[in-house]
């Protein structure tokens, strides 16, 4: 029913001489939780990080094949990464506001970046609405001066996705986003993505099968063939049937635990 | 206390030795051959026994460090107090002729020191921290940064008087030989200052996380805005402490200031021309020439006249120094504490 809102053909990411992945294609569904599953080193954070060109960052790394948003090739020749990240946020594994900067100049730190005029009235009204988006408005509203690495973990994973969607991203890609957190902190995270659906295509890398089970609507299964060679696709579907009855024995062997 | 060495005396039974007085890999004594046998507490006795002796060392050392610190103030100021006033904060030594009255004063020194430390510190903050975002931000392995790095090691061990006659010479080629001015000693304490700059500030950008470079980016900025608005923000007090150390490691130096810059009676405010004198440079001046002479008893009764007051003079320009370090320092750490959000309230 929804439309497909990235559009991933033949993707290949190296590190230098070495290939990450391997011919990837894929379809992400919009307004829904897409969960990428798989074995530690076979590749998801890396191709999650291709999603928004985060991957060329770092040094020698490059990529072949192209993603689509909306129709439009993120890895066309005239276009800015900076744009594409302006439209596909981030959130990391570890939670990481800006330590120099108040609860307050983190939420708006994104638009600052840019150039976006968030000054007086209009910076307060976008700062609410970002905390309210991220379930944190209320636990912060009579501290927004203070810093942000004040905050206990789970609140600055929060203010972080607070800090993303500030911008009004069109996606939201989550690597791990809740490995580091207690199991409440980490219920409130679930809780969140499951809100935020509504309005984001919501892309989460998750090492807890669980989770992905709980959240996700679309699930997609990793693997890589040995070590050293580059990771891969091996399926990916509706999440109730990868986890009831995979087609490949081993998405079925690595669900139910007999690897990873 | 009596189920205890019930206990005990069945290990010592079993193995000779009770468990807690045996170390991994000993091997079992027995009854026969087992001299001492240690109870719980004698052991412990042992035990507190070594922790108090620790403690004393630890203690005793924290004291010997403490100690020089407060002498070095405490002499200064108890010494330096005596010539300390207004007139001596404003006067320089023009016309003060031996230990005769009127004494003279630090202005020039004063004046001279504040302008060559702060052109210095103007030329080479800016330099030493660009150089440092190069080599952190820019350039991590290549290697002109690792050239840079090597360099920067290489002049920091340059003894001071060699960056003295450095600039002295550098200036004699440039424009004529016994060129002597503030610039020559600004150009002087900038080969000193640049190695403390760059290291210091180099720790500093280095030590903010990748993660937060990642983050920023990721929320679009491009690379000069996160070098900006989140590496220098978040390295800033470290920024701070690597000009404070630079001002600490040249605002002391004598010997490079006396070749380059030179000694002088008359306050001289053009950095470009003619002699500039240091509060070095005045210590180590008045200190050397000793005893000052004094006219005939006679005289000296109708004019005072002070034998001591060449070294007078030093120690209290001495103090006047320690406290200039010490308000540098002050106002360092307050501009870093004020620019984090973290300490801003509303």
């Amino acid at each position: 029913m929804n439309e497909n809102e990235l559009t991933i053909r033949n993707l290949n990411a190296y590190y230098g001489g070495f290939q990450a992945i391997s011919n990837v294609n894929m379809n992400i569904p919009a307004k829904e939780v897409t969960a990428f599953i798989g074995p530690s080193g076979c590749g998801k954070s890396t191709f999650l990080r291709t999603l928004n060109r985060m991957h060329e960052e770092i040094e020698g790394a490059r990529v072949e094949g192209s993603i689509e948003l909306e129709g439009q090739d993120l890895y066309a020749h005239a276009l800015n990464p900076a744009a594409v990240r302006r439209h596909i946020g981030m959130v990391f594994q570890h939670p990481n506001p800006f330590p120099s900067m108040s609860i307050r100049d983190n939420v708006l730190s994104g638009l600052r970046f840019n150039s976006i005029s968030c000054k007086g009235e209009a910076g307060d009204d976008i700062v609410e609405w970002a905390l309210r988006s991220a379930n944190l408005w209320d636990e912060v509203k009579d501290r927004l001066n203070k810093p942000g690495v004040g905050l206990s973990g789970g609140q600055q994973q929060r203010l972080c996705i607070a800090r993303a969607i500030a911008l009004k991203p069109e996606v939201l890609l989550m690597d791990e986003p809740c490995s580091a957190l207690d199991p409440i902190s980490t219920r409130a995270i679930e809780d969140l993505i499951l809100e935020l659906k509504q309005s984001y295509t919501i892309v989460i890398v998750t090492h807890n099968m669980q989770q992905a089970a709980r959240i996700s609507q679309k699930t997609a299964f990793f693997n890589l063939t040995a070590v050293g060679e580059p990771g891969h696709l091996v399926e990916m579907g509706d999440t109730e049937a990868m986890f009831s009855h995979p087609n490949m024995p081993q998405t079925k062997s690595y669900i139910s635990g007999q690897f990873g | 206390m009596s189920l205890l060495t019930l206990n005990s005396s069945a290990t010592k039974a079993r193995e000779g030795k009770h468990w807690f007085a045996r170390t991994p890999h000993e091997m079992p004594e027995t009854e026969e051959t087992g001299k001492t046998v240690a109870t719980i507490e004698s052991l412990s006795r042992r035990r507190k026994l070594r922790s108090l002796l620790m403690n004393c060392v630890v203690v005793v050392s924290a004291c010997v460090v403490v100690i020089p610190v407060i002498s070095i103030f405490w002499t200064a100021l108890t010494r330096g107090i005596a010539q300390l006033s207004p007139y001596f904060l404003t006067h320089n030594m023009r016309g003060i002729v031996g230990g005769t009255y009127p004494y003279g004063g630090i202005f020039h020194a004063i004046s001279g020191t504040v302008e060559i430390t702060g052109v210095t510190m103007l030329i080479c903050a800016p330099l030493g921290i660009f150089a440092a975002i190069y080599i952190n931000e820019y350039a991590r392995r290549s290697r002109l940064s690792r050239l840079v790095v090597s360099a920067v090691n290489i002049m920091s061990g340059i003894p001071s008087i060699l960056a003295g006659l450095f600039a002295y010479a550098l200036f004699s080629l440039l424009s004529g030989v016994g060129t002597i001015n503030g610039f020559v000693g600004v150009v002087a304490l900038a080969v000193l200052a640049l190695p403390t700059v760059i290291k210091t500030s180099l720790e500093a950008v280095s030590r903010v996380p990748d993660t937060l470079r990642e983050s920023a980016l990721a929320l679009g900025a491009s690379r000069s805005v996160m070098i900006r608005k989140v590496v220098l923000r978040t390295a800033l007090p470290g920024l701070v402490s690597a000009v404070i150390l630079a001002i600490a490691r040249i605002i002391g130096e004598t010997a490079p200031l006396m070749i380059a810059a030179g000694i002088v009676d008359n306050t001289n405010f053009n950095l470009f021309s003619g002699r500039m004198m240091t509060l070095p440079a005045y210590i180590y001046n008045e200190y050397s020439q000793g005893l000052a002479t004094c006219p005939t008893a006679h005289v000296a009764s109708l004019m005072p006249c002070d034998p001591q007051i060449r070294i007078e003079r030093a120690w209290a320009a001495a103090l006047v120094l320690i406290l200039l370090v010490a308000v540098f320092n002050a106002v360092g750490h307050w501009v870093a504490r004020r620019s984090m959000a973290g300490s801003r309230h509303s």
